[in-house]
Order: structure tokens, then sequence, then C-alpha cells
């Protein structure tokens, strides 16, 4: 137990005490004769800097625009699974895979497709008769946004499917036996008894994976490092940038609005999702 | 069971399973394609989605001219070492979370939740000070106790799970007939628990070996890179070599893919038994 706590004590929990008071100093790694404490200034760099307000926008944009598709999606997958099938098990490790690859490299892959020359998915685009020109995907601010979302669709539905699939299981036969005897169709099964039944896992998953996706630099920074101009930056990639550029003090104001937005975000969605809920769970923290 | 299902109905789902699953496969299936073109053979049109024909140049160009033979190795060392030294560590903690009631215990819990919503890579810059004040910047023992770090949280609370579906009544047995409480988990316990364990550390390596922000910040010298700073380097080059490129990609993935292939199921479990019993 110790040596745990030791390590994530030195390596984790200091650097981000550390960085927090460097919010507050002038830190800069191209001098760092000059380390005065300035106040809320490197919190006014933010919100002042141009690019901040698409930063704003994008991770609103990347964090709804990957949720939603993944969550139906995912959904979909995981009611279509419910029943036995043959190859079920080697379709499942078979979807699987794409969570083995790290989110870089999906940036690569899918800059790759998305290439405007020599890309895939503009050929076969033209195949099907979609569209007549290439497009360059990536050097237009909209379609680049589009593009990462759905390489970011890719990777996220699985996940969504695998934990959908295991609370659906969880589920008593006998419920779906008494709808079906009450005369309930397809749709009043669904929204009657399996989503409340599954509702907590449902609301766990989402505030999980919004977390992880609004902290999800690495696809973004792989197929297209934030490009064009700046256009496809979120908060993170933005805050990666600015650290490789050594405004350390900036960086870690950047971080710690970032902890304050998802704080404040976690304690409200647990609060609106607690409502809903049955007494089991809303007497535990 | 869940109601009867119409062949339409069979229709649909398959169809659409289907689709999925091309959509799933087709990116990895089209990297690998594009590795073993003949890197002129890439750039012509019409796209060939067969290589007409097959060649392995751009896998030679990558231990040829790139060092990547290094950078494998690099990467090989660094997540073997950090995997298997989280993985113990926090074997020995989810144990000890899982069986004994302390004080400090929920603090502890919401520590490990706490770094898993705020990311590594916040306090890149102060960590990056730390490490060159340890004399460790540029060093992969010095990489490695910073992934050990960033595994541990996770790992103890997947494997927290693993013990506690395993019942007391077990180590009681062992204890009676006469084994330490230490002598119990050894001998009884961790075979037991051996496929989350090594589930656990197949999650660990696999995350070592795809960690980017922090190798990128912390080794610089060409010597020194893990396989994902070398691929960043790859890409801060103007123009992207997609050849050697797309041949890297493939050697990073594919071990990747094999452990995972072996380990999804019960990584599965780790995942979803948290979330599912709450």
């Amino acid at each position: 137990m110790a040596p745990a706590a030791v390590f994530v004590a030195v390596f984790t929990y200091y650097p981000m005490v550390a960085g927090s008071q460097m919010a507050f100093r002038n830190w800069n790694l191209t001098d760092l004769t000059d380390t005065s404490w300035v106040g809320w200034k490197n919190f006014r760099d933010v919100f002042t800097d141009p690019a901040w307000s698409t930063v704003l926008d994008n991770t609103l944009l990347w964090v709804v625009g990957s949720i939603v598709p993944q969550l139906v999606i995912g959904f979909a997958i995981a009611l279509w699974l419910r029943r036995r099938f043959r190859l079920r098990g080697l379709y499942q490790a078979l979807i699987f895979f794409p969570w083995a690859i790290s989110g870089f490299l999906i940036g690569i892959l899918f800059r790759w497709m998305f290439n405007s020359e020599f890309g895939v998915v503009n050929d076969l685009l033209q195949k099907a008769g979609i569209i007549d020109e290439p497009i360059a995907w990536l050097a237009d601010p909209q379609t680049a946004m589009t593009a990462v979302l759905i390489a970011n669709v890719w990777y996220g539905v699985t996940f969504f499917a695998i934990m959908i699939l295991a609370a659906l299981q969880s589920i008593p036969d006998e419920l779906y036996e008494a709808a079906a005897l009450d005369g309930a169709g397809k749709a009043r099964t669904l929204f009657q008894i399996t989503i409340p039944y599954i509702r907590t896992t449902l609301a766990l998953t989402v505030l999980l994976r919004v977390i992880w996706i609004f902290n999800f630099p690495d696809l973004i920074f792989g197929m297209t490092g934030g490009g064009p101009n700046n256009e496809t930056h979120i908060v993170t990639t933005w805050m990666i940038k600015i650290t490789q550029q050594g405004d350390y003090g900036k960086a870690s104001a950047l971080g710690l609005l970032v902890v304050a937005i998802l704080l404040v975000f976690a304690v409200f969605f647990l609060l609106a999702t607690r409502e809903r809920q049955t007494g089991k769970r809303g007497t535990r923290a | 069971m869940i109601g009867k299902e119409t062949t339409a109905g069979r229709a649909t789902k398959f169809t659409f399973l289907g689709l999925w699953l091309v959509f799933s496969l087709f990116p990895l299936y089209w990297i690998t394609v594009t590795s073993l073109k003949a890197p002129g053979d890439i750039f012509t049109f019409p796209l060939a989605y067969w290589p007409e024909r097959f060649s392995l140049e751009n896998y030679q160009g990558l231990f040829g001219t790139a060092d990547f033979g290094t950078y494998l190795v690099n990467s090989l060392v660094v997540a073997t070492v950090a995997g298997v030294i989280a993985t113990a560590i926090s074997t020995l903690s989810a144990y000890v979370l899982a069986r004994f009631e302390f004080r400090t215990k929920s603090a502890l819990l919401m520590a490990a939740l706490v770094t898993q919503m705020i990311p590594s890579f916040i306090a890149l810059g102060p960590l990056y000070l730390l490490m060159s004040d340890l004399r460790l910047v540029d060093n992969r023992f010095g990489l490695i106790l910073v992934y050990i770090a960033v595994c541990v949280p996770f790992c103890t609370v997947m494997l927290r799970g693993f013990f506690a579906n395993i019942p007391d009544a077990l180590e009681e047995a062992a204890m009676i007939d006469g084994l330490s409480r230490f002598g119990a988990l050894v001998r009884v316990l961790l075979p037991v628990m051996r496929p989350g364990i090594v589930a656990a550390f197949i999650f660990n390596f696999v995350n070592c070996w795809n960690e980017l922000f922090l190798s990128v910040t912390l080794m610089n010298s060409d010597g020194n890179k893990t396989v994902p700073t070398a691929l960043n380097g790859f890409i801060s080059s103007f123009n992207i070599d997609w050849g050697s490129m797309s041949a890297a990609a493939v050697l990073t993935i594919l071990p990747t893919m094999v452990l995972f292939a072996f380990a999804s199921r019960h990584i599965v479990q780790g995942l979803t038994s948290g979330a599912v019993k709450g």
C-alpha cells in the first residue's frame, strides 16, 4: 500500500500542487530569472488570447459531437449483441481492436485516410458518386472537425457497447416476460424497462466518457496537431502546445481551469442524475 | 428470452453489425496495405486496394535509415518494467483495500479516482522541472518511475474488483490450515487471481507502450526515444513520409493487438465489474 501512495504522491500529486502555484507566477522557460508572483495575470492571458473562444467552442463540439453518436451506436450494438449468436465472441473481440491503439496512432491512421490527395476517404466518396472533387478535409476547419469526430466515434463506440451490454445482461428475464404478457411493444419495453433499469450504468458511463473525452488530446494531436491555423485545438491540445512553448505559468492556469470545469460538471451531473434515481443509491457519496 | 425476433429484425441487425465491423477494421486494413506497397506505389492513381507488388521496403527503411530498432527496444523495456512493477504494487494495494477496513480507506480511493479525472499531462511543466531536479530527464529509469505512478491508481481499482469477487472463506480456510496471511495471499489467492493479474499487466503494458506526452516531454535524445515519441518526430518534419509512417504504425499496433486479443475478455470484465456493481 505504502509504495503505491508514495509513487502517486511524488509523481502525480506533487507536480499538480507545484503546477497550481505556477499558475500565479511568471514562469516561462525562455526566461527563468523572473519567477515573481503575478496574481491572476496568467488567467487573464488565457481569456484574452484570440484562440480562447475557438478553443472553447471546439471543446464543446468535441465532447458533445463524440458522446452522442458513441452512445447511440454503442447502445444499438449492445442491444443487438444481447441475444447469443454464433461467432458472437469473435465479433466482440474484433470490434474491441480499436481499443488497443493509442489515440495518437488513431489520429495518424485517420490523417492518412483523410489525406486530400491520396486519401482513401476521398477515393471511396468519389467512387460512390457522393463528391466530384477531392476534399481537402484537414485543411478546412469545419471538415477537419468533422474528420476528427468521425475518428473519435470509431474509437469510442466499443466502450459504450461493452458497458451497456454488461448492464443489459443484468436485467432479469422475468421483467421482459411480464412486459410481453402485458402486451407492451418493443419501443415501450425499451423505454419503460430497459433504459430505466440500466440508468445508473448509463449515467456513470456517460460521466466517465465526458471526462475522458475532455481530457483526450491524443487523437487531435496526431491527426491535425490543432491545425489548420489553431482551428481544431481543444482545451487540452492547446495546453500542451503552450507547455511546449515553455510558458508553464499560462499552461498551469489553463490546467487549473480544466480541473475546475470538470469538477463543476461532475458535481452537477451527479446531482442531476441522482435526483431521478430511486433511494437505493441516493445515500451513497 | 427477450421476445421473438422477426426475420426482418434479424436482417437489419446483422446488416448493421456487419457494417460496423467493416468500419471498425477498415482503418487497420488500410494502414497495413499501405505499408506493404512499394514506396512509389503509395502515391499513384487509381488507389490500389490490394498491393500490386508486395514490398517490405518501407519496413527495411525503418531499420536502416531510421533507428527504429532502438525505439522498439526502449519501448519494450520501459513498458515491461513499469508494467510489472505497477502490477505488483497495485496487487498488494488492491488486496489491502479489498480485505481490510481502515479510516483513510475512502480518502485513498478518492485520491485514486481524482488522478483518473485529472490527466497526467496537466502537470507536464512541473513534472519536467521535478525530474530535472532529480537528474532523471532523458533517462529510461525516470520514465519508468513516472509510468508506474500513472498506472497504479486505475490498476488498483481494477484489481480490487477482482479481489472482491473472491470469497474471504478461501483464505480463511488456508489460514486455518496453518498458512500466514501473506502465505495465504501468495499460495492461495494469487493463483486464483492469475487471469485478472495478467490482464492488469497487459493493460498497464499497453498504456505505457502507447504513452506519448510524458515521453515526448521527458526523453529528448534520439537513443532514448520510445516508439510514440519517434512517430511524433516523423510528423514534426514538414512532409510526412507515409511509407515509413504506415510501416511504423503497423509495428506499433501489432504487439498491442496480439496482447489485447489474449486479454480482452478479462479487461472487459475489469472495466465493467466496477461500473455495473457500483
